[in-house]
């Protein structure tokens, strides 16, 4: 196209020179990069983008929590109930509010006050929020220990999709970044225990998860998977004289309870108390919003069967369960359940999984397996629990995607769960925050 | 080399869509600053106008249509958009759009509303219009870098921040414009001329990028083999602009009087050369020298108009010499920046008719080009102030910034004399400082203007820094 003759020449040597002074175009390059740092911190600006979002009831939970354990003496905190929103975290959780008021009270002091219930001010939701994004970093650095003891080589495909599933995991943005609590603290614990058992290192890991549940009691539900597992291949290893064996469950024990006990002791004298915060059985077979498991199930089918039967209720001003109020509900037509038999129930769908972890002998094999029981044990408690939180979806959502990079079979019933799982919070969210999710699924694919 | 799958880019799509209702969530423009309120009042106003005026009256004073009160000023298809989404509005809720009670509507329901307009223009026509562009762009330069291209224009923040933040809908007009020049890249002269003159109907800003379109299918035009195919192939490229402005501008065209009026509106020669500071020359030249005090504005509108030719025109007529596509990328960016800084009433928010060819250019140049875009999101800083915009539009500065890193991180050889490099990260320190001290300390009270004034000054330098560089640019590719 461009005229070739004479004056080129000697333009040629001009535009070599200013070519040579201004720059040339630059080649394009395709080997994936390694990026955890960056993706953790892109992860964190999206967070960042979330702080005006809708932010449901467990902030001022959160917010209560921070005022009790700010202003009332240790003694109190289990006990008082100026809010319905009273503390029901086991006592580490307390303590971590505690220290999260000491920083507080010198952004917002009137967020630390009891009585100022519902209390919104924009700096409490700057200081909540952030503190929130904070402590994720406890989350990226399980997830980077994690990624780590299973041996995925950095700059691969599958130590990417690693990164992209677990530090962009819309759950876990959904539940903490929107809705609003503190669950990447927690599950980036129970990583970091994970990957310290991955790496065969077993007291660490049970003192870990120990911390982790005098955080949140609620993983005692994995807890089978790691008990199992470290009596198998910590206490019962082979060759081991049965005076090893006592030697090592002792240790084991001592290593497990030391975090009960710095966690439980000052509450020495109130324990029954404590528990009965933790564990408030009164509070009905389902949450106020059904969590999508059997009992969601059962309750449908009672209520077919009640219009089906035409069966009013029996007294005026009995609750039931679609009440939207946290308590004990009947049943009209099918028979109640009691505790125990969820009990009952969990524990024998976590049976098979948990056996063939026992009789698994190869180390490396046993690994796979653990992190399936993992899952499966939280699955089963979601199912057939007690008064289940539709959040407690994610005890399965988080593990799950670890075992999506180990195994391809695996990923096919991650991928599905995965979908369905994330598909069940929606009802916490509004609507213009759900175009998220469908990217990760298909990073998934 | 791997390829791109469907599903990566749909991901892409589905982070720019997610991204963008994230920003949705954040304050606009003129939010709570009642009497005029801002941009995002405008939109809603002009909904208003529209459905409840004849389209006769809607640029004509009257009684119902006060155009002291953001009175319409963007030619006809900005006009007929907003008809369309003031019906949508009166089937969501009459009380968006009543005439004259509407004024000011501030109501959780109606933001959601405006902003999902936003997010349809982008999924209708911005993302559209990118993803094809992208998918022409590798199969003409013979290069591999959809993906990437994709993920800057979908990460863009100054697009996104303006769009989706302060409240415009620039997607659509640089949306009919990207596919004007996916079309040129394809050899689609037609289609190319079909909907630049869409684009130029939606925001009368495209303008900005008119110059190297016409000098580009004038250039094919020159290039036919006789004399005849010339005739026809300029009469057909005519026509088709010609026909497309009579279709759009059909309820304004039987008198001459309501012809100019909507003319006069859409050039309003009597705001004066600029309104907020904004990075361009002469807001620069007008701290040493107070053009507003010593020229008129018409005086004033003939100088803009000489300057910005006599900067446009140099990359314009290379175009014309030199029919490539490269010079012609490199002539939108030239052509833009020109008309940025020399031409009359710029807002600072034209900036992102000159970010769109920088992005085109990225695979190329990422640095340069990264640099400029840093350069846009900062020259726009006072603007996002003003809007309670800063922390959205500083941590996307920092995603954009991060993604870039990801995925341009490797060669750092040096290509060049002049150390970008080095330039580059005491520039970015520079702007990095600039906002912070912004942002911390108070402008003395005897210059309120002063940190938007010290902004607009370097943002300005280096604009021409980026005139210079591309025109050289284009020099060296075209004779080379």
């Amino acid at each position: 196209m461009r005229d070739k003759g004479e004056p080129v020449n000697k333009n040629n040597r001009v535009i070599e020179k200013l070519s040579s002074i201004f720059g040339k175009p630059v080649v394009k390059r395709t080997s994936i990069p390694d990026c955890f740092w960056a993706l953790f911190a892109l992860s964190t600006c999206l967070k960042v983008l979330l702080i005006p979002a809708y932010y449901s009831t467990d902030f001022e939970v959160h917010r209560n929590w921070l005022a009790i354990t700010h202003s009332l003496p240790l003694n109190r905190w289990y006990v008082d109930a100026t809010s319905e929103w009273t503390l029901d975290y086991p006592p580490f959780f307390a303590y971590f509010e505690w220290l999260l008021s000491q920083l507080a009270q010198y952004v917002d002091p009137h967020m630390l006050d009891v009585h100022n219930l519902n209390y919104a001010s924009e700096r409490t939701v700057y200081f909540q929020r952030i503190s929130v994004i904070v402590v994720d970093l406890v989350y990226a650095l399980g997830v980077y220990s994690c990624l780590r003891a299973l041996g995925i080589a950095k700059k691969t495909q599958q130590h990417l999709a690693g990164c992209l599933l677990l530090l962009f995991n819309v759950g876990l943005i959904f539940v903490d970044h929107i809705h609003f609590q503190y669950n990447g603290l927690l599950f980036g614990i129970l990583l970091l225990s994970i990957s310290a058992l991955l790496n065969d290192r077993y007291l660490l890991s049970a003192f870990s998860f120990a911390i982790l549940l005098n955080f949140k009691h609620i993983f005692l539900y994995m807890a089978p998977a790691f008990g199992v597992y470290l009596l198998r291949f910590y206490c019962l290893n082979k060759g081991r004289s049965i005076l090893n064996t006592v030697n090592a469950m002792m240790k084991l024990l001592a290593v497990g309870l030391t975090p009960f006990v710095l966690s439980f002791g000052p509450f020495w004298h109130q324990i029954p108390q404590v528990l009965s915060r933790l564990f408030p059985f009164k509070r009905g077979l389902t949450h106020a919003y059904w969590a999508p498991n059997l009992w969601a199930l059962y309750n449908t089918a009672d209520k077919v069967a009640a219009v089906a039967l035409r069966r009013e209720k029996s007294k005026d001003g009995d609750p039931t369960t679609t009440s939207g109020l946290v308590q004990e509900t009947r049943h009209l037509v099918l028979p109640n359940i009691s505790p125990a038999v969820t009990f009952a129930l969990t524990l024998a769908f976590m049976m098979p999984i948990l056996l063939k972890l026992l009789l698994t002998s190869s180390t490396k094999r046993a690994k796979l397996i653990f992190l399936r029981a993992v899952v499966l044990c939280a699955c089963s408690s979601f199912v057939f629990g007690w008064h289940v939180h539709e959040k407690a979806i994610l005890m399965c959502l988080i593990p799950i995607c670890l075992l999506a990079l180990l195994d391809r079979t695996d990923a096919k019933y991650a991928y599905l769960l995965s979908v369905v799982g994330y598909f069940s919070l929606f009802p916490l969210l509004f609507e213009v925050d759900l175009i998220l999710q469908r990217r990760i699924q298909r990073r998934l694919l | 080399m791997k390829s791109v799958t469907n599903v990566e880019l749909l991901a892409i799509a589905c982070l720019g869509l997610a991204i963008r209702s994230i920003i949705s969530l954040h304050s606009y423009s003129g939010f709570g600053v009642a009497p005029m309120f801002g941009d995002y009042e405008a939109q809603r106003h002009w909904q208003e106008v529209t459905v409840n005026l004849k389209a006769s009256e809607w640029y004509k004073n009257g009684t119902n249509n006060d155009l002291l009160y953001w009175g319409l000023d963007y030619p006809p298809l900005t006009a007929y958009h907003s008809y369309i989404m003031g019906q949508v509005a009166r089937k969501v809720n009459e009380s968006f759009v009543e005439l004259g009670t509407s004024k000011g509507i501030e109501s959780g329901d109606h933001k959601s509303f405006m902003r999902l307009t936003v997010l349809a223009a982008d999924i209708l026509v911005y993302i559209p219009a990118v993803l094809s562009m992208c998918i022409c762009l590798d199969r003409t330069f013979q290069t591999n870098i959809k993906l990437e291209l994709f993920i800057i224009f979908m990460l863009c923040p100054a697009q996104l921040l303006i769009d989706n933040g302060h409240f415009q809908y620039n997607n659509i007009s640089l949306g009919l414009c990207i596919m004007a020049i996916a079309a040129i890249l394809r050899d689609r002269h037609y289609l190319a001329a079909f909907a630049f003159t869409l684009a130029l109907n939606y925001k009368q800003m495209e303008l900005y990028h008119a110059l190297p379109f016409f000098a580009y299918l004038l250039g094919q035009c020159l290039s036919q083999k006789s004399v005849s195919a010339l005739a026809s192939k300029f009469i057909a490229i005519a026509t088709t602009v010609v026909a497309t402005f009579i279709l759009l501008w059909y309820p304004w065209l039987h008198s001459l009087g309501s012809t100019s009026q909507v003319l006069n509106r859409l050039f309003p020669v009597s705001r004066g050369v600029f309104e907020d500071k904004v990075a361009n020359f002469w807001c620069s030249l007008n701290v040493v020298f107070k053009l507003k005090n010593k020229l008129l504005n018409h005086q004033m509108a003939l100088i803009c108009m000489g300057a910005t030719l006599f900067f446009a025109l140099p990359t314009n007529v290379v175009l014309l010499k030199c029919r490539n596509k490269m010079s012609f990328l490199w002539a939108l960016l030239n052509t833009a920046a020109a008309f940025y800084l020399f031409s009359f009433q710029v807002h600072e928010k034209t900036i992102l008719l000159v970010v769109l060819p920088a992005c085109l250019l990225f695979n190329w140049w990422p640095r340069e080009m990264m640099w400029f875009l840093e350069t846009a999101v900062f020259s726009m800083v006072p603007l996002f102030k003003k809007d309670n915009l800063l922390l959205p539009s500083i941590t996307l500065a920092i995603i954009f910034y991060i993604v870039y890193n990801i995925f341009w991180n490797e060669k750092d050889e040096d290509r060049n004399i002049v150390q970008t490099h080095s330039i580059k990260n005491i520039s970015n320190f520079l702007m990095a400082t600039v906002v912070m001290a912004s942002v911390v300390l108070a402008a003395p009270s005897k210059f309120p203007d002063f940190w938007s004034l010290l902004i607009a000054v370097i943002s300005c330098a280096h604009f021409m820094a980026a005139l210079l560089f591309g025109n050289i640019q284009q020099i060296i590719g075209a004779f080379n």
